[in-house]
């Protein structure tokens, strides 16, 4: 069967697998002394759209969806995580839930319509529904409009550590994003991952096997779009704002571009791929040279170029230097 | 050697994306011959046809024919050149009628039969006009497919498999229909699985196995080399 | 006196004119996209920054060359097909060969480019277009007054759609494109010059959106960002018609711009998401859209 050769090769060697954790464990010891470095606020943005990416990868690079609709679920959590903070005076770890668990509901839902239609379709019709949220928050009263909510209160992590402090506002966006990649990487590995990929390779052979592949699309859908409300909240309570731009469709289109651009399919390239077009973007902001161009003119090259994207091609490169 | 060969295949290899099918074919056809390739399934008989009109991935070789290299003409200009291709699956155009198919295919060169002069060949055809072309029989369909190219002023025509899962009535007229052809001086390439089929018509048989041309055999040498044949056909 | 549910129905025919007009350029679009998808296998993204490109090609012949209505309406159409062509050749045609996700991304990025480029050159505010003068005015019909121009847009683009649609279906070109939508390979194989047919429709069908911008141009103004608020509604469009039949993407664009007149009249504050609704409850109903022979 397919689903076993894909487990093996996911159980590299015992010298590559200590080789990885060494990487790991400098990677993570890097993130914690990064604020030293470079400015905090900086960092948590990479941190909150690494961990989007790594969601929405779980959707694209893992179920074989292309959703065009991600932005509703990053940023409309961030403005029920805003509002819940804010209006409700909810504490942080309630306020970031309160978003979190709306973006999974709302997930839910158009996964529910989208998974009814196959590959194009479901890109258009996740578009549309994410737009359908992008004009409500335009119309509903408690957004606040083109101003976005602002001065949402960060609050106590647990009650008694001060998140107005910017340093423990880092560690804590860096907690969580760990927490979410760790539970990616626990789904990707687990059995229903592999289901998963082995659905993106051949869909009708899972489906003879007596599985039914819509439940599971429809699950990873949901996880995808719930850990995107996570990044989405972590960052509106970090900014203290929830805003307009993470719910347009440029805002789907651009985490499209992260997991492209860093390699789709792949753990680590999403994480590449935010922190190179999150760098790209604040570098651009001083320039004056147009932005959206910019990032235009990357998802071209990245389609007609390279499309396993940087981590991918390199992938490619490490498995065909392999005997 | 008493003619030039009109189409002369010489080392022709094709790809279909990474895998290597035809190894290197030999093989020519004259003027108003009709010649068979038979051999196993997978053979590369159908492939060897699909590289002569350049639908398949990357070819090498030569195919010369009528004084070109059929490998450097454009896919879109081969049938400029006379040469007229019936696919196995017979490409019946479900969104044309019967009508818009046979109509379909341009005629590049004069000396194309009129629609009646079809009808007469192909009986079964006539009064189907405006039928959506699939929902013909899968022998009617066949009968379209060959009809639509005599239309086009082809003298050369390519035939993979038309006897495939049709019922012995219409192979019977669709092999009278090819003997008239051959009748009036048209050069025929067969891909076919029948023997018997193959053997009613054809001049010569080429066998294929593995990509290449292993044996040639004349239609009347037929019967002496038949344990021969079987042994390459694996029957 | 006259009172529909407390609207006057000099209001609410006015709404639903509104209706029909962005009904119309929902047709010019979609029709245009439901062709490059059936020919190419293209969910054309960019589609809506052509439609934009027409609108500034008409604004720029207009302000720097000195051009008149005609001659731009005419003009546009073909710059920005000519661009298409350019696009399909340069990129397009490199992708048929891997999965169709790589060619809406790509489109996407294009979108992007243009958008951005125009945002940055000519600033975010709309252009004001003036209406020609041999369309100015307008008549009264007694229960309404019709504006010329409007008139002109809804016939001008109906004529269009009705015309391609009768191209396609009835004669021997069309029958070369259906063709090709099976089986591309055939039709090259009987002699045809399938990609130049390609290339020539992506170019035909984008110059469609720039006509459809050209027009778009003295109703509204043209500005960067008209194409991607467009393309969206469109795509929605798309999804409730299926993209089988041509005629079904006409229909279905017009019925969705009077809704969207109708929800404006009656209830403001919806009519912006009335065609998203519409898609949820077509995808619920009949999931593979109104019109597509899949079924």
């Amino acid at each position: 069967m397919n689903s076993t050769t894909m487990v093996s090769s996911l159980q590299a060697p015992r010298r590559l697998r200590t080789t990885r954790g060494l990487l790991l464990a400098l990677v993570v010891l890097l993130m914690i002394c990064a604020p030293l470095a470079i400015y905090p606020l900086f960092l948590i943005k990479i941190l909150c759209f690494a961990l989007f990416a790594a969601a929405f990868n779980l959707v694209l690079g893992y179920a074989g969806l292309l959703s065009f609709g991600h932005a509703a679920f990053f940023g409309g959590a961030a403005y029920v995580t805003a509002h819940a903070a804010k209006i409700w005076q909810l504490p942080f770890e309630l306020a970031v839930l309160a978003g979190t668990a709306f973006a999974a509901l709302l997930g839910l839902a158009f996964g529910t319509l989208a998974i009814r239609r196959h590959g194009i379709y479901f890109a258009m019709i996740t578009l549309a529904l994410a737009q359908m949220i992008y004009f409500m928050a335009v119309q509903m009263p408690f957004t606040g409009g083109e101003d976005g909510i602002q001065a949402v209160p960060r609050g106590y992590l647990l009650g008694i550590i001060d998140l107005r402090d910017i340093t423990a506002m880092y560690y804590t966006v860096l907690g969580g994003t760990i927490l979410g990649l760790v539970i990616i990487w626990r789904t990707v590995n687990s059995p229903f991952g592999h289901i998963l990929s082995a659905i993106r390779e051949n869909e009708t052979r899972v489906t003879s096997l007596g599985l039914k592949p819509e439940r599971y699309k429809l699950i990873a859908f949901t996880l995808s779009a719930a850990l995107s409300g996570f990044a989405g909240a972590l960052k509106a309570i970090a900014f203290q704002l929830a805003s307009l731009v993470d719910v347009t469709w440029h805002m789907s289109g651009e985490v499209i571009l992260m997991t492209l651009l860093g390699g789709m399919g792949t753990l680590i390239g999403p994480i590449v791929g935010a922190s190179v077009v999150v760098g790209l973007e604040h570098f651009l902001s001083t320039s004056g040279l147009p932005i959206t161009f910019i990032i235009g003119l990357f998802f071209v090259v990245c389609v007609m170029m390279f499309r396993r994207g940087v981590f991918g091609e390199l992938k490619a490169l490490l498995e065909r230097s392999k005997p | 050697m008493a003619e030039t060969p009109l189409l002369d295949v010489k080392g022709l290899e094709a790809w279909y994306g990474e895998s290597h099918v035809l190894h290197g074919i030999d093989f020519d056809v004259r003027k108003g011959e009709v010649v068979t390739l038979i051999g196993r399934n997978g053979a590369g008989k159908t492939t060897t046809l699909r590289s002569l009109i350049g639908v398949v991935g990357k070819r090498r070789g030569a195919c010369s024919y009528k004084g070109a290299d059929l490998l450097k003409v454009a896919p879109h200009k081969v049938a400029r050149l006379g040469i007229g291709y019936v696919p196995e699956e017979r490409g019946i155009f479900s969104s044309l009628t019967v009508l818009e198919n046979l109509l379909f295919p341009p005629a590049w060169q004069a000396g194309g039969m009129a629609v009646d002069e079809i009808y007469g060949l192909f009986p079964n055809l006539k009064g189907r006009d405006s039928t959506s072309g699939t929902r013909l029989s899968g022998g009617e369909q066949q009968m379209l497919a060959i009809g639509r190219i005599l239309r086009t002023g082809a003298d050369f025509i390519l035939l993979d498999e038309p006897t495939e899962g049709i019922a012995p009535v219409i192979i019977e007229e669709i092999g009278a229909a090819l003997r008239i052809l051959k009748d009036r001086g048209m050069t025929i390439i067969l891909v076919e699985q029948n023997l018997r089929f193959a053997a009613s018509i054809a001049d010569r048989h080429y066998v294929l196995d593995q990509g290449t041309v292993v044996d040639e055999i004349s239609n009347n040498a037929l019967d002496a080399n038949m344990d021969r044949l079987n042994r390459y056909l694996g029957v | 006196m006259t009172d529909i549910f407390g609207v006057p129905i000099a209001v609410l025919l006015g709404q639903l004119l509104l209706g029909l007009i962005n009904g119309s350029f929902y047709a010019l679009l979609s029709l245009g996209l439901a062709i490059i998808f059936g020919m190419l296998n293209v969910i054309n993204f960019a589609h809506g920054a052509f439609y934009m490109l027409g609108g500034f090609a008409a604004w720029l012949l207009l302000t720097a060359l000195g051009l008149g209505y005609w001659e731009t309406l005419f003009a546009a159409p073909l710059m920005v097909g000519a661009l298409g062509a350019v696009v399909e050749r340069l990129f397009l045609k490199r992708l048929y060969r891997v999965d169709h996700l790589y060619s809406l991304l790509l489109t996407f990025g294009i979108a992007l480019m243009l958008e951005g480029l125009f945002r940055h050159v000519f600033g975010a505010a709309g252009k004001p277009y003036p209406i020609p003068s041999s369309l100015t005015g307008g008549i009264n019909l007694g229960f309404m007054f019709l504006p010329m121009y409007r008139a002109w847009v809804i016939v001008a683009s109906l004529t269009v759609c009705v015309i391609t649609w009768l191209v396609i279906e009835r004669t021997k070109l069309g029958a070369y494109l259906r063709a090709s939508t099976e089986n591309p390979g055939l039709v090259q194989a009987f002699g045809i010059n399938v990609p130049l047919m390609l290339t020539m429709t992506y170019a035909f069908c984008v110059g469609l959106a720039g006509f459809a911008g050209a027009l778009a141009a003295p109703l509204y103004q043209v500005s960067p960002g008209m194409g991607s608020s467009v393309i969206i509604v469109v795509f929605a469009v798309v999804v409730i018609g299926g993209m089988g039949s041509i005629g079904g993407a006409i229909v279905t664009a017009l019925a969705l711009g009077i809704i969207e007149g109708l929800t404006k009249t009656f209830y403001p504050a919806a009519s912006s998401i009335a065609v998203f609704v519409v898609m949820v409850l077509v995808i619920l109903i009949r999931p593979s859209g109104l019109f597509s022979r899949e079924a």
